[in-house]
């Protein structure tokens, strides 16, 4: 029963922690405009919150340097169970124009595992929200 | 008083992109303040010697997703200077408009960004949502939202047609009046000018000799504007003015930003009704003459300079790029000196920090012995060894 009730209140409200692992910003300026008044995520429910303490969703962006590898790492370890990670444009998923660049790892999934990608340089906002519903749905089946 | 140095970054609710800044505090007030990069740090300078000129403008585009256009025509420009390449009007004309129209979007976010930082969310939200409609306008000229890659040596990819003329005259229509609106709400709501005017202050001389750029500058009632300064591509042409403001803080760059969206708006008008026929790009050569040249330009942010050296092949032998935040970072320290600890979020964001427009290269200058050199990723890790963390540490409740 409890169970149920969990689940039924992540799927409807997860919050999301947004973090920037080496993007040109293009990606996070999409992440924030599915956030605004025309996309309007938080119809879904979907909040974005500051601390990884208080996050459901990890929402990465940009190729992972190695600056901040440490510090994805961290991050991902502060936030509590069940943890999920979307990885949103081409750099999270591969490292995209930046592959070969002596500071990058590659994609977000050599340092965390990842969920969903969502694709695209930058993706449209009408597809990071796609990526996240289709991550409730995931969810629903767990 | 005590003095406390407190971490801010590099994942922190103030900020939208990893810096990580540290705060020397006594009480309230900031007396230092120090700035902690690499975060954001690729490697972009050293990859674009291994590509080609026409691989590198995609690279270019890359360095930053707000000013994606302002860094490709930067580096176009000075491929054209290097192989002497005559640029029909029409294709600078559309290269204009798309500056105008990534200036005007920018402008719009970044005021959104301010008022969500002094903690006016509706106007955050009105300012976002009338931002798409540039995002629109910039999606219908070049089939994308953020990175348009219209831009190639020797011109524009994409022409103009009349019905996308037309859309752009009403997109321009419907921004103007919104941008009255926020004139007035920026400028008269007492709220918002009690809570911007008078913080972070950059007085005059203080500009000039930390070699502040863009609105921050102009902010300062110093009237300096690439555009008009050193015309390039078409903006000779134009009628525009350099829009500043003289309270010198703050409010001051708010004012400048909003006057300078409108100015944007009327460039953009200009272009649409003044296009001239005719081709828009001319056919440029694979391998580039050897030289060297610097290009400038104005992006939303301030002065942008891109130089590149050719050693005659297709692949640039160096290409180094000066991105404006970086010149404004000198300035974002003294404004912070004196200031509260509230106002960091607001006078951060007050010059438009774009981190990953500024991490290219890390140069370390140590302050107390005045050296300075670069440095290796293995001799940085020896040398700033991080503090161990205790693992059984007990909170003292």
């Amino acid at each position: 029963m409890i169970e149920r009730l969990i689940k039924w209140s992540r799927i409807r409200s997860p919050w999301i922690l947004h973090l920037n692992t080496g993007a040109c910003n293009a990606c996070d300026i999409e992440i924030v405009d599915a956030l605004t008044p025309r996309f309007d995520v938080e119809r879904f429910g979907i909040l974005l919150k500051a601390s990884p303490r208080h996050a459901d969703v990890i929402v990465c962006t940009g190729p992972a340097t190695r600056q901040m590898k440490d510090r994805v790492i961290r991050l991902y370890q502060q936030t509590p169970d069940p943890k999920f990670v979307v990885a949103v444009g081409a750099c999270a998923m591969s490292g995209c124009v930046y592959r070969g660049a002596y500071n990058v790892i590659g994609g977000i999934d050599q340092v965390i595992p990842v969920d969903v990608y969502v694709p695209g340089c930058p993706p449209r906002p009408d597809a990071i929200i796609d990526g996240v519903v289709k991550l409730l749905k995931k969810l629903e089946n767990l | 008083m005590k003095r406390i140095t407190i971490p801010i970054g590099p994942q922190h609710p103030a900020l939208k992109e990893p810096i990580s800044l540290r705060m020397t505090i006594e009480g309230e007030v900031i007396k230092d303040a120090d700035v902690r990069l690499g975060y954001n740090h690729r490697g972009i300078e050293k990859l674009a010697e291994s590509k080609t000129y026409i691989q590198n403008i995609y690279l270019m585009e890359r360095i930053c997703g707000i000013c994606s256009h302002s860094h490709t025509t930067c580096y176009v420009q000075g491929v054209e200077a290097l192989c002497e390449l005559e640029v029909p009007r029409r294709g600078l004309f559309i290269r204009a408009l798309v500056c105008e129209l990534e200036r005007i979007h920018s402008h719009y976010l970044w005021l959104g960004v301010a008022a969500h930082e002094a903690g006016f969310d509706s106007l955050f939200m009105y300012t976002w949502r009338d931002r798409e409609v540039v995002m629109d306008l910039l999606e219908i000229i070049s089939g994308n939202r953020v990175h348009y890659a219209i831009n190639t040596i020797g011109g524009v990819r994409r022409d103009l047609n009349e019905i996308q003329k037309e859309k752009i005259l009403e997109g321009v229509e419907f921004l103007k009046k919104r941008m009255e609106y926020y004139t007035n709400l920026g400028t008269t709501e007492p709220s918002f000018v009690g809570r911007v005017s008078g913080v972070g202050i950059l007085p005059e001389e203080k500009a000039m000799a930390l070699c502040a750029v863009g609105p921050t500058l102009r902010a300062s009632r110093i009237a300096s504007d690439i555009r008009k300064d050193d015309p390039y591509g078409a903006y000779g042409e134009f009628p525009f003015e350099v829009c500043t403001a003289d309270t010198c803080d703050v409010l001051g760059r708010v004012v400048v930003r909003v006057k300078e969206t409108i100015e944007s708006l009327n460039i953009v008008e200009y272009i649409i009704r003044n296009l001239p026929e005719g081709e828009i790009k001319v056919k440029a050569p694979r391998r580039i003459k050897e030289g060297e040249v610097v290009s400038r330009y104005e992006a939303p942010r301030g002065e942008n300079i891109h130089y590149i050296k050719s050693n005659g092949t297709d692949k640039p032998e160096r290409l180094k790029v000066r991105a404006p935040t970086l010149a404004n970072y000198p300035a974002t320290i003294e404004m912070l000196k004196n200031g509260f600890v509230a106002d960091i979020p607001l006078i951060f964001a007050a010059i438009d920090p774009c981190i990953c427009c500024a991490e290219r290269f890390v140069e370390i200058i140590d302050e107390r012995k005045g050296s300075r050199g670069i440095m290796t990723m293995a001799e940085i890790k020896r040398k700033f060894k991080k503090p161990e963390i205790k693992k059984d540490f007990v909170w003292p409740l």
